[in-house]
């Protein structure tokens, strides 16, 4: 394949904190050169991309992503995920365990890694259960999977309520460096809950779930990390209460990430008003106050990775009453957009957007990519970050099209994304 | 309003109603409310004379969609649309099509092409009346939806309160017991309040929601001090099967301190009336003492006002489409 050279891009790279002109020269994959200011030269045997007027990043890396291959393929498949996060300009995801049957052994995580490679679209890489067949009780092959190359471990939306179980899964996790996520929810006060608990979700005669749900299970599971000495990640925190019991953690010392998804950054527990499904979401969207904090979070570097938590519904599982509808929402698509919202209308400076998105995850799970640096894989996006769109949910490229940024007006648009400089997608 | 002036009202010619469908009471005003009030009120009348049935509704059907179990509510629903003179077709469909895998809007649908002219619809899931009149082309009244609201309850309390009071401005009305899982309680919150009633709210603290100060009640845990100078006390249903887990220790402990019974009742005011939307736990959230003594309990009231209410406005949608074609 021939080199490829990007030239006249605003280069965006969170890790080393640049943000200006420059160019980037790729070849075999990998970037052979970063060069910040106007380029001098033009390589005459590469492919040139003039990217005047264009945003040049590494590829955003979604931790949180479902599928529903194996089991659930009508919801999605790893293909039709991988063409929608590509055409997000996503170019890593981590599919979730919660397949059928649930990735629990090393036999299913190769499964899943083999058949995201064969796509030859982005790379898919894939996170174990920590517990057998999600059950919070029996802990799943941790060494082996991690052996195979599942990136972290966790029980998806299921909590481990078990604390004697969690308390097993961190002490033997620490033994091989891996990574534990956990939901904080505490699941006595969750129980039933599709909304927020307040004013609204009791107007609604909705079952609420309160804000303390969250901060109770953060407390529980952040003095396991300190008795066990695990690497813990906070999976969707979404209160203000429990960013202030992350805070005070991080003040002492404990080295615990968190990760918020991009719904509970753009919308609160009002655009549940009209009982729209899309909006039914789990942790439940919260209350103003609680999103505001989020993105106070965000620019703070409370919050290290922002995850789309792709999860597709189909038509039947959505068109439901609100409590008996299901979870989620589908987002690989709308994420790059959807977090530049943060930047247009929050004020949130453009690398610190990006940041949890590339860097951040990168950092987190040990991955090369999200940075623009000589040798590093040239996984990148090509974006206009000022290009208005309106969304469309029925032209999303998932199988599902459950978004609740259907028919929103955002600003920012993916052009190209590349991944080990393979064009996987060009805006027509 | 004298009871001169509602007989003028011609039972014949409603009002149209203010929406194409009853999903919430706050889909009233106090004007609309007091105009379906009076003709509710003329339907009684001639219910009781044995006036009926009328041939408002001739030609149109009537669809009672109950997806849960509700032998009151839907025989009245049912009753007040055949003495207008509709079709009614009453679908249990809690023990039908759903269960073998339907979705709710499937079924809507599926019956929207039949081409009913009103759906009555009663769901375990609040939101779900709402959700079906987005789906449908006909005229839809919510008869209940989960925990959120039952309008046509509230409309029938009003309109029984008012023939025992005549005027509801001045009520101190105590809405007592299990409102955490009651659609009834939100729905008369907001009518009664609507039409200027004061209304507090009583009950254990696991049992009221926490943000309930916040609806324009007061709140009371204590019967005693809830009770004191209340004009009518509400009693609600102790929606046990609602209940995850223990919100009360016993039914024995809760009769105890929150069930009505005459010790209790005699510290609301002098000539306070006792209601209940039923059905009834008797020794429960109401002593048989109580419930059944005509002198204080409009709890049989409650129900014939039921079929006038529920004709009044099944009219009034009617002439609303009407005047829509």
């Amino acid at each position: 394949m021939k080199p490829l050279a990007i030239i006249n891009a605003r280069l965006l790279d969170p890790a080393s904190d640049y943000d200006g002109p420059g160019a980037v020269l790729i070849a075999d994959g990998r970037i052979v050169e970063v060069v910040h200011g106007q380029a001098t030269h033009r390589p005459e045997e590469a492919e040139i991309i003039d990217a005047q007027g264009l945003c040049l990043a590494p590829g955003l890396i979604d931790i949180r992503v479902t599928t529903g291959e194996p089991g659930a393929e009508p919801k999605e498949t790893l293909k039709s995920a991988a063409l929608s996060a590509a055409a997000g300009g996503v170019t890593t995801i981590v599919v979730q365990p919660d397949a059928e049957p649930a990735v629990d052994d090393p036999a299913m995580v190769d499964f899943i890694q083999r058949r995201g490679a064969a796509l030859n679209l982005v790379n898919v890489r894939v996170a174990g259960a920590a517990t057998q067949g999600r059950d919070g009780k029996r802990m799943a092959e941790i060494g082996l999977m991690d052996e195979v190359g599942a990136l972290y471990f966790t029980d998806g939306d299921r909590v481990i309520a078990n604390t004697r179980t969690l308390m097993r899964v961190m002490s033997y996790a620490a033994a091989f460096n891996a990574l534990i996520a956990c939901r904080p929810a505490e699941p006595w006060l969750s129980e039933g809950a599709v909304a927020t608990s307040g004013e609204l979700a009791s107007r609604l005669g909705l079952a609420g779930q309160p804000a303390i749900a969250e901060r109770i299970q953060l407390e529980r599971d952040l003095a396991l990390v300190e008795q066990t000495g695990a690497r813990f990640l906070v999976d969707q925190i979404s209160t203000e209460g429990a960013l202030e019991v992350l805070a005070r953690a991080r003040a002492r010392g404990l080295e615990v990430a968190a990760s918020a998804s991009i719904n509970h950054l753009c919308f609160n527990e009002v655009d549940i008003g009209d009982y729209r499904t899309f909006y039914r979401l789990d942790p439940p969207l919260r209350a103003e106050s609680d999103r505001r904090a989020l993105v106070e979070a965000l620019r703070d570097g409370l919050i290290d990775v922002i995850t789309s938590a792709h999860t597709p519904a189909p038509a039947e599982d959505k068109r439901r009453p609100f409590a008996e509808a299901a979870a989620g929402a589908v987002g690989l698509e709308t994420l790059l957009p959807a977090a530049l919202t943060l930047h247009h209308q929050e004020g949130v400076d453009l690398l610190d957007v990006l940041r949890p998105l590339t860097h951040g995850p990168a950092a987190l799970l040990g991955l090369e990519a999200g940075v623009l640096e000589a040798d590093a894989p040239a996984d990148l996006v090509l974006f206009d970050p000022n290009a208005p769109v309106v969304i469309d949910a029925d032209a999303l490229r998932s199988k599902s099209k459950n978004s609740p940024f259907d028919g929103r007006r955002l600003q920012g648009r993916v052009e190209r994304a590349f991944v080990g400089g393979r064009p996987v997608f060009v805006r027509d | 309003m004298t009871q001169a002036d509602v007989t003028e009202i011609d039972p014949n010619r409603p009002a149209p109603f203010p929406r194409a469908h009853f999903l919430s009471a706050a889909d009233l005003n106090p004007a609309t409310a007091t105009d379906l009030l009076d003709l509710a009120d003329t339907y009684a009348t001639l219910n009781r004379a044995g006036a009926v049935p009328l041939d408002l509704m001739r030609g149109r059907t009537v669809v009672n969609l109950f997806f849960e179990n509700s032998t009151r509510t839907s025989a009245s629903f049912e009753i007040a649309a055949k003495r207008l003179g509709a079709e009614v077709v009453t679908m249990p469909v809690a023990a039908s099509s759903v269960k073998k895998g339907e979705t709710l809007i499937d079924t809507a649908v599926t019956l929207n092409a039949m081409r009913p002219d009103v759906l009555v619809v009663r769901h375990a899931a609040s939101g779900a009346a709402a959700l079906l009149s987005q789906k449908v082309g006909c005229a839809v009244v919510n008869a209940g939806d989960g925990r959120h609201e039952h309008p046509t309850q509230a409309l029938l309390d009003l309109l029984t309160l008012r023939r025992a009071f005549g005027d509801v401005t001045s009520l101190t009305v105590a809405i007592c017991g299990d409102v955490a899982h009651s659609r009834v309680a939100r729905s008369n919150v907001a009518l009664l309040q609507m039409m200027g009633a004061r209304v507090r709210l009583v009950g254990p603290p696991t049992l009221i929601p926490g943000d309930a100060d916040r609806w324009g009640c007061e709140v009371f845990h204590d019967m005693r001090e809830g009770l004191a100078g209340c004009d009518v006390v509400m009693m609600l249903r102790l929606q046990l099967e609602r209940m995850e887990g223990a919100l009360i220790p016993s039914t024995r402990e809760y009769f105890r301190f929150w069930g009505l019974d005459r010790e209790k009742l005699a510290w609301a005011a002098p000539g306070a009336k006792v209601m209940h939307p039923g059905p009834m736990n008797r020794g429960v959230e109401i002593d048989s003492d109580v419930a059944d003594d005509l002198s204080v309990s409009l709890i049989q009231e409650q129900v014939e006002m039921g079929v006038a209410a529920r004709m009044a406005v099944l009219a009034s949608l009617s002439a609303r489409t009407e005047a829509d074609q």
